[in-house]
């Protein structure tokens, strides 16, 4: 018995399928026109000066990391201890200016640079708990603190497992 | 039989021409700073607007526009028959919470960022057919709600796109009325959603602009006027790229507009304040209106305006589920009387 998706009452027609929601009165070939002529007028993104400041941005804060994994080696931490207290001082720096409001113009000017150091998560983390602070500690900052951080977790320790699986097989 | 006050296929003309008796537009400090900051009534100094939340700010914006319509116009709440408006916010609250403050009976509406256009229309709608005397008509937006709804936390870092457009925080509101002196409402020109398969939700300008020229164009043949009937033609929140594709899809059509053409979103903002594209928002067209244009209408720069209130109509869950933008423009004639 084939299965029927609606029966129409009005003509008691059985129908097996429907026709498209999003059927446009558009054809397809006005609609890659548009967009021919949107190519031509969007600006083409700024690669070459966007990737300058991303390194430049991006290595300024390294830069600062380094400074203060060299302080706490000399403070007598081992490398290990060294690594862990300096992205701690990071993550505390990042959710400070952001909580001052600067961070999100370092990332602004920065790009890349801004966002992807340690600086950058702990700003999305920070960000998130400022922005859904009015919603409440728990349907806001509790079930929001993620929403930006949260698929970088997800889909990092996903990649993570998937290379130590393969590291497993063939190393 | 076909209407009576219907011309053409989407556009609708006034017997007797609905009164703008009183504007006002409320902004936010960077909408202050910018070129037409002394076009708008009141412009607070911080983007809390002296409330606890970014939403309450927003609806401070709507009601202190509504109110200054009002007390420009010497009226009280109870002298309005009608009131409508709308927002950018989900069941747009802003709108409804405003008018929960006003107790004027209240049609809610929501045309995106081409709200305030839609509400003009409707309203002149009310009052030349006999349902009302006099109707407050507005829209809000504001740039932390928006970006907090459409996109990301307001202190995360993130680089935007050349095209991206920022949200104006700020309100206006019109008090039309039946008889009074001002400029008046003749047309106006009801848009269609069209979609020509334009998915980036930074570059709303372009998803918007072959609605805007639709009806732009669909105006003239409606109407049997060109251009040159128009001191000025200008569009909600296109944005300065937005603009040229409505230009060139104008163009196209036949109808040269460029030299008197330009649009609320380049007007708001000056190029030294980092704003890209332009200003977008509900608040974007409202203000530069409510403001700008319709002082310029008052001094007798402008005779004859054509406003077209531009939506982009996605929400954050269809743009995530891959859907393109829809986009629609809605046209007011304004002219001076």
């Amino acid at each position: 018995m084939s299965f029927k998706l609606y029966k129409d009452r009005s003509s008691g027609e059985n129908e097996t399928e429907v026709g498209k929601v999003s059927e446009a009165m558009i054809s397809e070939k006005q609609k890659k026109e548009y967009a021919e002529i949107v190519k031509q007028v969007k600006p083409k993104p700024r690669v070459w000066r966007n990737m300058f400041w991303a390194f430049v941005v991006g290595g300024f804060i390294c830069l600062i990391g380094q400074v203060f994994y060299n302080y706490f080696l000399r403070l007598g931490l081992n490398l290990n201890e060294a690594g862990a207290a300096t992205s701690s001082a990071l993550v505390f720096l990042a959710a400070f200016l952001t909580g001052l409001g600067v961070y999100d113009e370092v990332s602004r000017f920065g790009g890349a640079g801004g966002i992807v150091p340690i600086t950058g998560f702990a700003n999305s983390m920070v960000a998130s708990a400022l922005e859904y602070r009015a919603e409440g500690l728990i349907l806001g900052v509790g079930a929001r603190l993620f929403t930006i951080a949260g698929p970088v977790l997800v889909w990092g320790i996903m990649t993570a497992w998937a290379a130590g699986i393969l590291y497993y097989f063939f190393r | 039989m076909a209407a009576s006050k219907k011309n053409g296929s989407q556009t609708v003309w006034f017997e007797n021409p609905p009164v703008i008796i009183s504007t006002a537009s409320v902004v936010g400090p960077m909408e202050g700073e910018g070129p037409l900051g002394k076009t708008f009534d009141k412009v607070f100094n911080d983007t809390y607007c002296g409330e606890e939340t970014w939403e309450k700010a927003e609806q401070r914006l709507m009601l202190d526009a509504m109110k200054k319509a009002l007390q420009k116009a010497n009226l009280q709440e109870n002298d309005i028959d009608f009131m409508l408006a709308g927002d950018l916010l989900n069941q747009i609250i802003s709108a409804n919470f405003t008018a929960r403050a006003l107790s004027i009976p209240f049609i809610g509406l929501y045309g995106a960022c081409s709200t305030m256009y839609e509400s003009m229309a409707l309203g002149s709608m009310l009052i030349d057919g006999g349902f009302a005397e006099r109707v407050l008509v507005g829209a809000s937006s504001h740039y932390s709600t928006a970006e907090r709804q459409f996109r990301f936390p307001t202190e995360l870092g993130v680089q935007r796109p050349m095209t991206a457009q920022w949200t104006v925080t700020g309100a206006g509101a019109a008090v039309l009325a039946g008889r009074g002196s001002g400029p008046v409402i003749t047309h106006a020109t009801i848009g269609k959603v069209i979609d020509m398969g334009q998915g980036d939700p930074q570059d709303m300008g372009a998803a918007m602009a072959p609605a805007a020229a639709d009806t732009i164009a669909r105006h003239f043949q409606d109407t049997g006027r060109t251009c040159d009937y128009y001191d000025l033609i200008f569009t909600g929140d296109l944005g300065s790229y937005g603009k040229k594709l409505a230009e060139q899809l104008l163009k196209q059509k036949g109808y040269d507009i460029s030299e008197r053409f330009t649009d609320c979103g380049i007007l708001i903002y000056s190029g030294a304040q980092d704003v890209h594209a332009g200003g977008s928002g509900c608040g974007c067209s409202a203000v530069v209106t409510c403001g700008y244009l319709i002082e310029r209408l008052k001094a007798g720069r402008y005779k004859r305006l054509l406003g077209i209130g531009t939506g982009a109509l996605m929400s954050p869950c269809s743009v995530q589920q891959g859907e393109t933008i829809p986009g629609i423009g809605h046209g007011v004639v304004i002219e001076a009387r």
